[in-house]
Formats: structure tokens, C-alpha cells, sequence
């Protein structure tokens, strides 16, 4: 993230912004970038020693915005983010939410086509979290902005995310629309994710107390998740079906439902198997996706996975127009190309694109 | 005590626009140019501007350099340089000049501590709206560390003054020169006492002033 305005030169390959190789840029070139690229932070980092009004002036003054105007952009940003009554406020009497507003609106002053969120929402409770993501995606619908968009925050990333990369130690490992990526991830490390997100991981202690059988994960998407499979299949192939764990995700408008359950046999031996292999089948055929889970289930989700996600192209679907919209869509795939070309510069608190 | 009031009479007051003088000239030299210097040196020691090794450690090495010099003898060293600039060093200019080169590093160092203060966040997010270094400098390192920074300046005029009265020691004049002349060489103890209930009173008040101001700037 910080690779691509060059807060950090990366130690090897290129930057690459609206298909513009930005890595060499230097003084007045590269502060002409930096006007393009808006940039928030976790941590606000406002001038706590000047008012509101003034951060943005800052950003104005940096922009060569038109002295006599200043006052009028202003207020106009401060409007945007709903804060217009806190322009001779100081940044301490403001709340978390209020004051990344105010970095927003100061990331915004010079009217960029790409706005770079670093964990923007992670210092903040959910609430003000929903409200600083709505206020984002307005941004990002109205002005056309390209947001991208670091966090370890799952329900941001699937909040308002359109694309996804989903990264560790500093790789990006899987990466697409947020949907398909988080209904059907690939990477051990997304999949690890998305299940702990999910919460479809069975208790360690319950495992062994389990009675014979064999336990099934299923996953459904959309309508296959009105079809009453469980009780159908168990009358055909004589088995008993046993729910232990049900889950429904929402991506968007779309829906990821999971189950976990345990099909055992009502006879016993060769024939017994057999009626479970059958029904497990036709479990199979029916839902969108499923597996087979061995005892050692939980294994996979014990490690700890930093991952981020990026959202590289917003703008790029949200009914953006014109100009920026075709920036948004270019800064998307170069940001991706970028991502994936190169590796290998590592941050002190993160993995970010490199 | 009639000796320590005349006394005090006659020579109080000129004494005591004499260290004024000293610690104003010194105060407002070191400051300016002890800015400057703080800013070199910070700005050839973060990462996020023009680091530069070589320019760093030797402003360094000179700031140190006359740092490491206990004031007394800072001021006997430079008594010949001195002489060649104004002539007589035994007058209130000639202290002002030793207290300035005194003040400079001195204030350097307190300016940069300032500066290294201000959260490198803060910085990033003043680069990434593509705003020139002067601008970053001016418009958010400085009103970010101006609270420290006016802390920095009060600590520097009380020390100057402590200095001062060295400067009095080789005859320069100020209250520092009243207190040894009459106070210690002619044992007048009541003008010994006088300046320093003088000294204690002043120096309550520049830092109760500037405090004040300290927390005015501080939001």
C-alpha cells in the first residue's frame, strides 16, 4: 500500500499507477502523483495543534488550490463527510470516527482518482466502522473514486469490498471478486480465513465424542439452500443425517450457507458403507461445493494467518462514469499486476502489496 | 544595609538591562540559528526526507563539540575571538556574543528533540498530499512541536541566565558581575542575598510565562 504513493520505495520492481510506471518518480514529479492519490490512516494522523479547517487547508495549499477558494472547498469537503459544524474544532475534542472524517476529507481536497485506506477502519468500533465504510462507498460511487483498501477485518473486506487479494508475508496468494474468492477460496490461507470467519470449525473436544460415521462439510450457494437436501437424502439412502454445524454468510446481495454433518448407517458393515458412500454422493451432486472432513478437522484453521485485502477496483462497478471510472478500472489491474509482479519488501507491522 | 540599598540603587539597574541584553541577544541568536541547525540535523536523520550520514554527523560533531566545553571555559577560549570581532571583550557585547555561541548548540539539540517528537504518521500523511518539504516543515512539524518547542526555548533563557552570571565572573557585566563584585569580593552578603531572591523570582516567572504560553499552543 505504501509502495504506491512511494511513502516506501520497493527494493525491487515497479509501481505501476494508471499504467504510468511511477517507481523513480522524484521531487516535483512525484508530489504531482501524491496530489492524485489520496492516502487515510489507522491512526487519523491529524496536526493536533491546528483546527480542522486548517488540516484540509494543508492538503489545499500542498494541491496549489486556488488561495481565495480554500474556504469554499472546505466547507464543501467538511460537508461531504458531515462535519461541517467541527471546521474551527481541534482534533482532540473530535471522536475516532469524526476524526478519520476529517482525514478523509483532507485525503480528498485535491480531488484524487485513487483513495489508499491503510486499516483505515481498525482503531474504530463497529458502529463508527459501518458509518466510515458507508461514507466510503458513497465516495467511491458519487466521485468515482478508486478505493484501495488494506485490513485484517473480515466483515470490512466483505462489507464493501468489489475485488479482493487476499495477502501473507507480502505475497498476494489468491485474488478476485470478493464473492467468488470468499464462496469458493482456493488458498489454504483464504480458505483457513474464511472458515474462521465463518466459524464452521467444530469444537476440538467434540470431535472424538462423535458417533461413527462420517463428517461432512456442504456448502451451498443461493437457491440450493431452499431445497430440503438433508431430509431427502436420509429417507432415499436410509442413513441418519446428523446437523452439527450450520452457518449462512452474506456477501453483498449473495449468500454462502455451510453445514457440517455427520452421515452414519443405520446397518452395519459392507452395506452399510455403502448406503453412507451413496447418500454422501448425492449430498455432493446437490450443493454447490462440499468435502469431506477427516478428525483432524481443526488442524488447518489452529495457525495464525495475517492476511489483507486489497479492493483494487471499486470504482470499477459501482457505476462510476467517464473519466474516472476508466482510472479506476486501469488502477485496479495495475495495482494487481503490481501486487503479483512483485514481492519481497517487508513493513515492521505488516504485509503489505509490495 | 544602607550600603547594600545604595549599592543596589546605584548599580541594579544597569546590571540588570545589561543581562537582559546578554540573554535577549543570546536567546533570540540561539534560537534562530539553533533552528536551523535542528533542522539539518533532522532532516539528514529521517528516513522519510533526505537522510544524508556525512552532513548529519558533522553538524553533530561540531554541535557536541562545543557542547562538551563546560560554559566557563567555552568563554575563556573565546575571549580572543572576541577581541578580534569587537575589540573589548569585558562588555555586555562581548558577553552576548559568547552566550550566543553557546546558545546555538545548545538549542539545536533541544529544538531537534523537539522535532523527533512529531509522529512520523503525522509526516507520512503531510508527504502523501504531495506537499514540498518547506511546507511540511512550516505547516505541520512546527505547530505539531511548537509545545515542546516553546518549553525548549524557556529552558534555554533560564540556562543563559545561569550563564550570564559566569559571564560576570570575567568582568562583563550584569547581575551576575554585581553579585561577585560586591556581594562576594567586597562582602556585601546583602547584595549577595538581594540578586539571588532577584534570580529566584525571575526565573519563576519566565517559567510560569512561559508555561502559559506552552499550554495555550497545546490542543
Amino acid at each position: 500500500m505504501r509502495t504506491i504513493n512511494l511513502l516506501e520505495r520497493p527494493t525491487s520492481g515497479q509501481v505501476i499507477v494508471e499504467g504510468r510506471d511511477v517507481t523513480n518518480l522524484r521531487g516535483k514529479e512525484l508530489r504531482e502523483l501524491r496530489k492524485s492519490i489520496g492516502f487515510i490512516f489507522q491512526g487519523f494522523n491529524l496536526i493536533d495543534n491546528v483546527t480542522v479547517g486548517k488540516n484540509i487547508e494543508f492538503a489545499l495549499k500542498a494541491g496549489n488550490y486556488p488561495k481565495n477558494k480554500w474556504c469554499a472547498r472546505i466547507e464543501e469537503l467538511l460537508e461531504l463527510v458531515g462535519l461541517s459544524e467541527k471546521i474551527d474544532s481541534y482534533p482532540s475534542s473530535l471522536s475516532g470516527g469524526q476524526k478519520q472524517r476529517v482525514s478523509i476529507a483532507r485525503a480528498l481536497a485535491n480531488s484524487p482518482r485513487i483513495l489508499l485506506c491503510d486499516e483505515a477502519t481498525s482503531a474504530l468500533d463497529l458502529e463508527t466502522t459501518e458509518e466510515i465504510l458507508a461514507l466510503l462507498k458513497r465516495i467511491n460511487s458519487e466521485l468515482g473514486i478508486t478505493i484501495v483498501f488494506i485490513t485484517h477485518q473480515f466483515d470490512v473486506a466483505k462489507a464493501i469490498f468489489d475485488d479482493v487479494a487476499v495477502m501473507e508475508h507480502g505475497v498476494i496468494v489468491e485474488q478476485g471478486s470478493t464473492f467468488d474468492v470468499f464462496s469458493a477460496p482456493q488458498h489454504p490461507t483464504t480458505k483457513a480465513l474464511v472458515e474462521r470467519y465463518l466459524g464452521i470449525a467444530l469444537p476440538d473436544q467434540l470431535v472424538p465424542r462423535l458417533p461413527a460415521g462420517r463428517l461432512i462439510e456442504l456448502r451451498y450457494k443461493d437457491e440450493g439452500a431452499f431445497r430440503p437436501l438433508i431430509s431427502e437424502v436420509a429417507q432415499h439412502h436410509d442413513v441418519s443425517i446428523n446437523v452439527l454445524h450450520g452457518n449462512v454468510g452474506y456477501f453483498g446481495t449473495q449468500a454462502i450457507g455451510t453445514l457440517i454433518v455427520l452421515v452414519s448407517a443405520r446397518q452395519n458393515g459392507q452395506v452399510g458403507a455403502q448406503t453412507v458412500q451413496n447418500a454422501i454422493d448425492e449430498l455432493g451432486s446437490h450443493v454447490y461445493s462440499w468435502r469431506e472432513l477427516s478428525s483432524d478437522l481443526n488442524d488447518d484453521l489452529g495457525h495464525s494467518v495475517e492476511a489483507v485485502f486489497a479492493d483494487d477496483a471499486l470504482a470499477g462497478t459501482t457505476g462510476a462514469t467517464g473519466e474516472a471510472a476508466d482510472g479506476a478500472t486501469e488502477q485496479g489491474n495495475t495495482a494487481k499486476n503490481n501486487s503479483v509482479k512483485h514481492s519481497g519488501v517487508k513493513h515492521d507491522d505488516e504485509e503489505v502489496l509490495a | 544595609m544602607s550600603d547594600t540599598i545604595e549599592i543596589l540603587q546605584d548599580n541594579l539597574g544597569q546590571a540588570l538591562w545589561d543581562t537582559f541584553y546578554m540573554v535577549g541577544i543570546a536567546t533570540v541568536v540561539g534560537v534562530v540559528l539553533g533552528t536551523a541547525l535542528a533542522l539539518l540535523l533532522y532532516l539528514t536523520q529521517h528516513r522519510l526526507f533526505t537522510p544524508n550520514r556525512v552532513v548529519n554527523e558533522v553538524i553533530g560533531f561540531v554541535v557536541n563539540a562545543i557542547r562538551s566545553m563546560p560554559f566557563l571555559i567555552l568563554l575563556v577560549v573565546l575571549i580572543p575571538l572576541i577581541q578580534l570581532l569587537i575589540g573589548d571583550p569585558y562588555t555586555p557585547t562581548g558577553g552576548a556574543i559568547a552566550l550566543s555561541i553557546a546558545a546555538v548548540p545548545f538549542f539545536a539539540r533541544i529544538a531537534e528533540s523537539s522535532f523527533c517528537e512529531v509522529d512520523d504518521g503525522l509526516l507520512e500523511a503531510a508527504i502523501s498530499t504531495g506537499a514540498p518539504t518547506r511546507q511540511i516543515i512550516f505547516g505541520a512539524i512546527f505547530p505539531q512541536a511548537l509545545p515542546s518547542f516553546i518549553r525548549g526555548i524557556v529552558l534555554t533563557i533560564i540556562s543563559l541566565l545561569g550563564y550570564s552570571a559566569m559571564v560576570g565572573t570575567i568582568g562583563a557585566g550584569g547581575i551576575g558581575d554585581l553579585a561577585i563584585q560586591y556581594g562576594y569580593n567586597r562582602y556585601e552578603t546583602g547584595v549577595l542575598v538581594a540578586i539571588v531572591l532577584l534570580l529566584i523570582v525571575l526565573v519563576q516567572l519566565i517559567q510560569w510565562i512561559g508555561d502559559r504560553i506552552a499550554l495555550k499552543v497545546t490542543h
